[in-house]
């Protein structure tokens, strides 16, 4: 048990320092970074809790998809250049208010969620499904996704195609004089239009231009 | 006492799974270089120690005295961890690899989730390597192994369901113990090619191994390594292959289970079916290496995206339909 807790204390101040670092790191691919060790340090800790599907999910999608991109935008951006200008300049500091404004309201949503949950866990006992150790989670989940909440399934999945239709209808564009190659023309070039076999008399030569 | 006593055994185990599995990438090397000479008619290595066998071990005696290079104007922490994440995640993947009924590492629930989990954070040393360079070659080489890898992550993801949905179980053991009457590579044949090509596209081999396409790129992401944290990359590199035949033999080729159950094929243990198998699929590789040449980057995306994505999904939902309509769906 002992070695239970020592595991979780490791992984949760690795998560909370690397929370830190994402914000207070001046250059931006280190934040990204920092990102990722928070990502895989917090699945570590819902692999303890025994939610392995969960932990293994947050890794695939998280850390191997959406932080490759975050990493791919911020390293294209070259941010490292102007990584100064944003803490020095002036003009840029309206943006702190907004962010004080966010950040607070997130910590009173947490605080209402936390608070319901220590001091009035009857409201959430009615809601939440019983959990059984005789499944592995991976089917219990299943069982409660598509059984009694099928429709909210289905529904976060239609939301999520019609924002990945939305994102590249927004960012797809025809633009002129682009040179694309057709598959089915390359495939279906024939040796008579490619190449021509022309007897060459001697001395003369032949002309290949025309 | 006791808690000592349990860790030293653990690591034994460990040592036992990862000293055979580092001599192997050495010698698989070897043999990678031996089978691509011989579809050339060449000889390859074969000059130290019997028939070559010990050249892999010659070179890495010479990337070990070899000087390491750390570039001036390089971010110098993430240069150096850039080669130690590569070769970790590809070791650490071996764990939950099962060699036989009950002789595994770690037997968890889980597993096939942790083996794309792992591979899927394998991107993460190659974008590090060539961010950290702080050079031209080795940033386009990351940039193209971002992409490729998640293009290819996606249907390597899809067919690994169809697979699930035979099985009903995320655990390996159980994978391959479903496959006792019949091989999932007779039902599931397209798939096991669209892994095939994806296993090639994930491990940056021929003919998609445009990261380090050394006519564009020089070395890709390695170029600006050299000595010991080449070796490591490419020690990584040859461990995920490695990673990915196991993979391919255990979802489709029935793992350690023989090919026929009858006398003189069942006292063979398990073990050396699966070592068979993973060559089986390694020689493939390695004759996919001599035999094709590289892909363009735009052929390479619409492959994956436009071919092999859509393909894999309507086979999943032909699967899952057969499944359905025959009444096999597998049961807790």
């Amino acid at each position: 048990m002992i070695s239970h807790a020592i595991f979780f204390y490791i992984f949760s101040i690795i998560a909370i320092i690397s929370a830190i670092m994402v914000t207070v790191s001046k250059n931006t691919v280190h934040s990204v970074f920092f990102l990722i060790l928070d990502f895989i340090s917090i699945s570590c800790l819902f692999i303890m809790i025994g939610a392995e599907f969960l932990g293994m999910i947050m890794l695939i999608v998280y850390v191997g998809a959406v932080a490759v991109l975050f990493l791919f935008v911020v390293m294209m951006l070259n941010v490292a250049q102007q990584k100064n200008q944003w803490f020095v300049s002036k003009e840029n500091s309206s943006h702190i208010p907004v962010g004080l404004i966010i950040s607070a309201i997130i910590f009173f949503e947490l605080i209402i969620v936390i608070g319901g949950w220590k001091y009035k866990p009857e409201l959430f006992k009615a809601n939440s499904s019983q959990v059984t150790t005789e499944v592995s989670n991976t089917h219990s989940l299943g069982q409660i996704l598509y059984t009694d909440y099928i429709h909210i399934f289905q529904i976060s999945g239609m939301i999520l195609l019609i924002a990945m239709i939305g994102a590249i209808v927004l960012t797809f564009r025809k633009r002129e004089g682009v040179k694309t190659q057709s598959y089915l023309k390359q495939i279906s070039r024939e040796r008579s239009e490619g190449v021509e076999v022309i007897e060459v008399p001697s001395n003369r030569g032949v002309k290949i231009d025309d | 006492m006791d808690q000592l006593n349990l860790i030293f055994n653990e690591v034994y185990k460990i040592l036992f799974l990862l000293i055979p599995v580092l001599v192997s990438v050495a010698m698989i090397v070897w043999l990678d270089r031996r089978v691509w000479a011989f579809v050339q008619k060449r000889q390859g290595p074969n000059v130290v120690g019997p028939f070559g066998l010990l050249q892999s071990l010659a070179d890495a005696l010479k990337y070990i005295f070899k000087e390491i290079i750390i570039p001036a104007s390089s971010n110098k922490i993430i240069f150096i961890l850039a080669p130690i994440i590569t070769m970790t995640l590809a070791l650490i993947a071996w764990a939950v690899i099962p060699f036989g009924e009950d002789q595994v590492l770690a037997n968890i629930n889980v597993g096939i989730l942790y083996i794309f989990a792992v591979s899927s954070l394998g991107v993460y040393g190659i974008i590090m390597g060539g961010w950290a360079s702080n050079s031209k070659y080795p940033f386009l080489g990351a940039i193209r192994s971002a992409a490729q890898m998640v293009s290819y992550e996606v249907s390597i993801g899809i067919i690994i369901i169809n697979v699930l949905l035979c099985v009903g179980s995320l655990n390996l053991s159980d994978i391959v113990m479903a496959q006792q009457n019949m091989w999932f590579i007779i039902p599931l044949f397209p798939m096991f090619v669209i892994f095939f090509i994806s296993s090639l596209a994930e491990t940056n081999r021929p003919p998609f191994d445009l990261p380090e396409a050394e006519a564009e790129l020089v070395a890709g992401y390695q170029t600006e390594y050299s000595g010991m944290m080449y070796a490591m990359f490419w020690l990584g590199e040859y461990a995920n292959i490695l990673l990915m035949c196991a993979l391919g033999s255990i979802l489709f080729l029935g793992g350690w289970l023989s090919p026929i159950d009858l006398y003189p094929f069942n006292i063979i243990p398990g073990v050396f079916w699966l070592i068979f198998k993973i060559l089986f699929l390694f020689i493939l590789f390695a004759l996919v290496k001599a035999v094709v040449p590289r892909y363009r980057y735009d052929q390479l995306m619409r492959l994956g995206w436009k071919l092999f994505l859509p393909f894999s999904l309507s086979y999943v939902i032909l699967t899952a339909s057969y499944l359905f309509y025959f009444n096999l769906l597998p049961t807790i």
